[in-house]
Formats: structure tokens, C-alpha cells, sequence
């Protein structure tokens, strides 16, 4: 056999691979999609819900740590600005319908991440996170004072009201299935960006920024793209979870939560689509396994021991485990 | 009694001592953080619970041990110090070669852990801890009453920050501290044991921290979640002086306390958030800080 068959032999073998490869994985996600689907009969819709909020929460915040290698410390702001938005509005203007609400809490994420992208990305590295978790603090004293956020009492009783002004979202069903519709859109708008030419070179400014500079790409605008998508998503996430909840809180904009969320996606997985998710799941779970058992009172000494044991021990994270054992077994 | 800009004399120095107390704690907690992150490259996220523990151990070990404030401030610093060295050895050494942002998080994870182990044993009201008898009252200065502990705190914290700085800039283990500063093999191919020396700089300046906790007991109330708000202050502090000089990190930590203050006097709602705001205004004319070096 001639060399350049046997080359063209490879590729067709490689295409073969990644041809099957991509089927698995499209039929995983069908499956997850079915179960998501039938979720609801079997486990309680308002703890699904929680855990699909949080999901797209950590799905957004991997845009930055995961596919742009900006660690943020301040996302809890973003999530709390979309919470609080919606809450105030939903609350105080009945003609709204839900829809409005939770759009207007997401553009106020947005924008208020482009006011965090244009300050923290003139620096780098740890500076980046120690900027955006000063910033969110900043944010947390204007929560604080501010009259429309109810201040330490926070916003009770958000109505859910009607979306699109017909279906009847105080119904947990009509709820849950809006809250999935959001949630994969988003998932799929995730995938999207990091999958186009944008994602690509968001991952080489991950890699290696001084090389991406070089090459000629303006590092700070895809980077400012990529901080100001990941806030308006967070943003989202807060709008879907104060009209599950019916609850905006001064908790949505702790800096403990601004860990969590980096927790969720270290645990799942960074740098994955399904990591975060699972990495959500599996930390809300927790949380509620524990405050059900006599463990109740070390959540936060257990989630600290557990942020230790995944840097130290696996810091690809759970699906990224899964990944290099199927790598190294099944291939 | 006279005025300035509408504010008694007196209020306005009480307002400015306040500062310059704050002001001290921000120094002392920035100038570990700056020691640290010289060698390590790191941001220790645990120093804020590292004077907690500071402040927390002088309390336990007078209410259990009866340990007086003296050996406590000798004592208290040792111990965290041991515990930092540990946590170095133990947890950060193995992922020495990693991104930093890992050991970031690390030492997040570490903060979360003792807050909330202590969180659980001694509650989030906190203990009280009653100053010793010598520090008692106190001298008027003619425009303003000057208790005798917060004078004790500044001078305290002047001369610490002095010495480290003398320390670190004049002698013989400063110098190696700078040289691995520059470059760490190097500095091992001439012997030096660095990961020793990694070890003593990361215990040294959790040492600072706790020391800044025992100062802090007396006067503020000590609480497991005392830690975490000031180390979010002092990052801004940190960013706003920027991580150039040791010499910087005092100087920016107690210029911040001082705004701090006068603010507190002149628009008191906005004490709480003025550090922010001055980080804010100083990322976007000079993005490497008052005192940074790099670009």
C-alpha cells in the first residue's frame, strides 16, 4: 500500500470515530432529554426546577472559567440583579406578563455585566477574580440600601402570574416545562458559541493569551463578549429562580454563592457542556441530602472540604473523569 | 467647639482615628497577602479566616487555658502560623505546578472549612473578650479622647509592618526572599532549601494575619465570620496599591482606612462601599495600581 492510501486510510478510519463518537453523544442527550421530560413524575417539580436554575447558573459561568479561563468570583451579582429585577417588576406592575419580567431582569444582567467586564478585564489571573468578587461586593452593599430590593427581608410573594398572558404558570407542570424550555435554549446557545469560530478563539485566548494577541485577535473585546454573555445567562437563571421561588433574597447575592456556583462547575467538570450541569446536580442534591440528615450544620464545612479534595484530587471534574476513563478503555 | 466643613472637630478626629485603626488591620492583613503572593504567586483566600482564628484563639485560650492577652499575642500567631505550614505542606505543595487559579480555590476551599467547622462549635454570634486592665481608658488629647488600647493597635501594627518590611528589604533572609521572588531555581541551585523557605514565607505571613486577629479581639466582636468581609476589603486594598512593593501594601492599606473614616464622617452611607469605588476609579486610570510594578 502506498503511503498517501494508507494516510487517506487513516483519515477515513478517524472520520469513522468521530463520526460514531458524535452519534453516542447525540444519543446520550436524547436520553438525558427523555428524562428530563419525565423528570416530573417521579421527583418534586420545584426541586427539579432548583436544579435546572443552578445548572444554567454554572453553564453560564463556564462560558468564562471554562472556555475563556476567566475565574470570576463576583457571578452571584449577576444572578441577584436578574433576581431582584424581576422580582421588583412582577411584584409591582400586574399588566406584566412573566415573560417581560424575566427579559428585563436578564438585560439588567447584562448590562451590569458590561459594567464588571470594562473595569476587571484590564487585569488578569487572580487579580480578575479578586477585581470581580470586590465588585460584587459593591453590588451586595447596593442591595443592601436600596429600597426596591426590600433590603434584609428581600422580595416574598413574587407573583409567577401568566406567561405570554395565557398559561397559568402558578401550575408546578406549566412551570417546570417553562423552566426546561429556558433552560435548553440557553444549553443550546451555550453549546452554539463555544462550538463556532467565537468559541474557538475564546479557548485560545484560554490557552495561551499572549499567543492569541499575536496572532492578531483583539483578546479584550472577545473576552468583554464572553463576560457580558455568561452575566446576562446568570442573570436569567436569577429571573427563573425568583419566579420559582417567588423569593429575591440578599443569599442570591452573597459571596458564598459566587463559590458555589464555582464549585458546581469544578465538581462537574470545567471546560465541558455537561459538566456544569452535572456538577449543579450534584451540588444542590447534596445540600439537601445533608440538610435532611443530622449533617445538617456542616454544609459549608463539607462543600469547603469537598472544593479541596476536587482540586487537589480531580480537578477535571466528574464528567472530565468519565472522559479520559472512556478514553483510555473503550477506545 | 470648632468646626470643619460642618463637622465638629471632634467627631471628625474620632471618625479619623477609627481609620487609622482599620486602616492598620488593612495594612497588616494586605502585607501578608503581599509576602505570600512575592513567593508563592498565590492569593491566600484562607487569610481572612487565618485572622479569624488569630482573633478566635486568643479568645478560646483565655476562656479554656486561661492564657492572658500578653502570651496570647505571642502565642495565638505561632499556633495559626504551625496551621498555615501545614495547610502549605500538606495541600498546596501538591499542586505546585498547576494553573494558580487552582490554589486560589484551594485555599477558598480551606476558608470555607474552618468558618464553617468553627461556625458549628461556637456559633455566628461570637465570643466576648474583655481587654486587659492596663488598656483601660485613656487620655485626652485636648481635641479629642484617645483610648489607650487603639493608640497600643496602631503602634502595634506600625512596628510590625517596620520590621517585616526591614526584614524583608534589609537582611540576609529578606534578600533570599527576594531572589526567589525573581527566580526560585535559581535561587535553589545555590543551595538555598526553597521549599523550606515556601513553607516559613506562607507560615510567616498567615502569622501576620493571626497577629492582626488577636489586635482585633478587644475591640471588634469576634465572630467565625469575621474574616470574610475584611479579606474581601483588603482584596480591594491589594488591587488598589497593586502587589509591587511592601512598602505599597502599608501605605495604600492605611490610606484606604483613612477614607474609610472620612467618609463614614462626611456621606456615611457610602462607607461601607467607598473601597470599591476607589478601586473602580483606580483600575481605570492606572490598571496596575498605585504602587504595581508590571503592566
Amino acid at each position: 500500500m502506498s503511503e498517501s492510501a494508507q494516510h487517506a486510510d487513516i483519515q477515513k478510519t478517524m472520520l469513522a470515530q468521530q463520526k460514531s463518537e458524535h452519534r453516542k453523544k447525540q444519543i446520550l442527550n436524547l436520553v438525558l432529554l427523555a428524562l428530563l421530560l419525565v423528570a416530573p413524575a417521579v421527583l418534586y417539580p420545584v426541586f427539579l426546577m432548583k436544579i435546572l436554575c443552578f445548572a444554567l447558573f454554572a453553564v453560564a459561568f463556564n462560558l468564562l472559567l471554562g472556555y475563556t479561563g476567566l475565574l470570576s468570583f463576583g457571578h452571584a451579582a449577576f444572578l441577584a440583579s436578574g433576581a431582584y429585577t424581576t422580582g421588583y417588576l412582577l411584584s409591582n406592575y400586574s399588566g406584566l406578563t412573566t415573560e417581560m419580567g424575566i427579559l428585563a431582569g436578564t438585560a439588567v444582567a447584562t448590562l451590569l455585566g458590561l459594567g464588571f467586564a470594562v473595569v476587571a478585564i484590564r487585569r488578569q489571573g487572580i487579580y480578575f477574580a479578586m477585581i470581580t468578587l470586590a465588585l460584587a461586593q459593591l453590588m451586595f452593599f447596593f442591595f443592601v440600601q436600596s429600597e426596591f430590593t426590600g433590603g434584609e427581608d428581600g422580595l416574598h410573594g413574587v407573583p409567577r402570574g401568566y406567561l405570554f398572558g395565557f398559561i397559568d404558570l402558578s401550575d408546578n407542570m406549566n412551570m417546570y416545562y417553562f423552566v426546561l424550555a429556558v433552560f435548553l435554549a440557553s444549553y443550546l446557545l451555550v453549546q452554539r458559541v463555544v462550538s463556532s469560530p467565537f468559541g474557538q478563539v475564546l479557548k485560545a485566548i484560554k490557552q495561551n493569551e499572549p499567543r492569541a494577541i499575536s496572532l492578531g485577535y483583539n483578546v479584550n473585546q472577545y473576552k468583554l463578549l464572553a463576560f457580558v454573555m455568561s452575566s446576562g445567562l446568570a442573570g436569567l437563571a436569577g429571573s427563573l429562580k425568583t419566579v420559582v421561588f417567588q423569593l429575591a433574597s440578599l443569599n442570591d447575592a452573597h459571596w458564598h454563592l459566587s463559590g458555589e456556583v464555582i464549585l458546581m462547575t469544578l465538581i462537574g467538570g470545567t471546560g465541558t457542556l455537561l459538566g456544569p450541569v452535572v456538577g449543579a446536580t450534584f451540588v444542590v442534591n447534596l445540600e439537601y441530602q445533608l440538610s435532611q440528615g443530622p449533617l445538617g450544620d456542616w454544609v459549608d464545612a463539607i462543600l469547603g472540604a469537598i472544593f479541596v479534595l476536587t482540586v487537589i484530587a480531580f480537578r477535571s471534574g466528574i464528567i472530565g473523569e468519565v472522559q479520559k476513563f472512556m478514553r483510555k478503555n473503550l477506545s | 467647639m470648632s468646626m470643619i466643613l460642618g463637622v465638629p472637630l471632634a467627631v471628625l478626629s474620632g471618625q479619623l482615628l477609627l481609620g487609622v485603626i482599620n486602616g492598620a488591620f488593612y495594612a497588616l492583613l494586605s502585607l501578608g497577602l503581599a509576602v505570600i503572593f512575592g513567593l508563592l504567586k498565590i492569593i491566600n483566600f484562607a487569610h481572612g479566616a487565618m485572622y479569624m482564628l488569630g482573633a478566635m484563639a486568643t479568645v478560646i485560650l483565655f476562656d479554656t487555658l486561661g492564657v492572658n492577652y500578653w502570651v496570647a499575642l505571642f502565642v495565638a500567631p505561632v499556633l495559626v502560623g504551625c496551621l498555615g505550614m501545614a495547610i502549605e505542606y500538606f495541600l498546596l505543595r501538591r499542586i505546585g505546578g498547576q494553573d494558580h487559579i487552582y490554589s486560589l480555590l484551594l485555599t477558598f476551599g480551606v476558608a470555607l472549612m474552618i468558618q464553617g467547622i468553627l461556625t458549628n462549635i461556637y456559633g455566628v454570634s461570637g465570643l466576648r473578650y474583655s481587654m486587659p486592665d492596663v488598656f483601660k481608658g485613656g487620655m485626652n488629647l485636648g481635641f479629642m479622647f484617645l483610648p489607650y488600647y487603639r493608640a497600643w493597635v496602631i503602634v502595634m501594627a506600625l512596628l510590625v509592618c517596620f520590621g517585616t518590611w526591614f526584614m524583608i528589604e534589609k537582611t540576609k533572609l529578606g534578600a533570599y526572599l527576594r531572589a526567589g521572588t525573581e527566580d526560585s531555581q535559581l535561587l535553589q541551585g545555590f543551595g538555598i532549601n526553597v521549599p523550606l523557605l515556601v513553607s516559613l514565607t506562607y507560615g510567616f505571613g498567615v502569622m501576620l494575619a493571626a497577629f492582626a486577629g488577636v489586635l482585633a479581639a478587644p475591640i471588634y466582636s469576634v465572630t467565625p465570620g469575621m474574616g470574610s468581609h475584611i479579606l474581601i476589603v483588603v482584596f480591594a486594598v491589594v488591587v488598589i496599591g497593586g502587589m509591587g512593593s511592601i512598602a505599597g501594601a502599608i501605605i495604600t492599606g492605611i490610606l484606604m482606612g483613612v477614607v474609610e473614616g472620612l467618609t463614614k464622617t462626611f456621606y456615611p452611607q457610602a462607607s461601607s462601599a467607598v473601597i470599591f469605588l476607589v478601586m473602580v476609579v483606580v483600575l481605570l486610570i492606572r490598571p496596575s495600581g498605585l504602587f504595581g510594578k508590571e503592566a
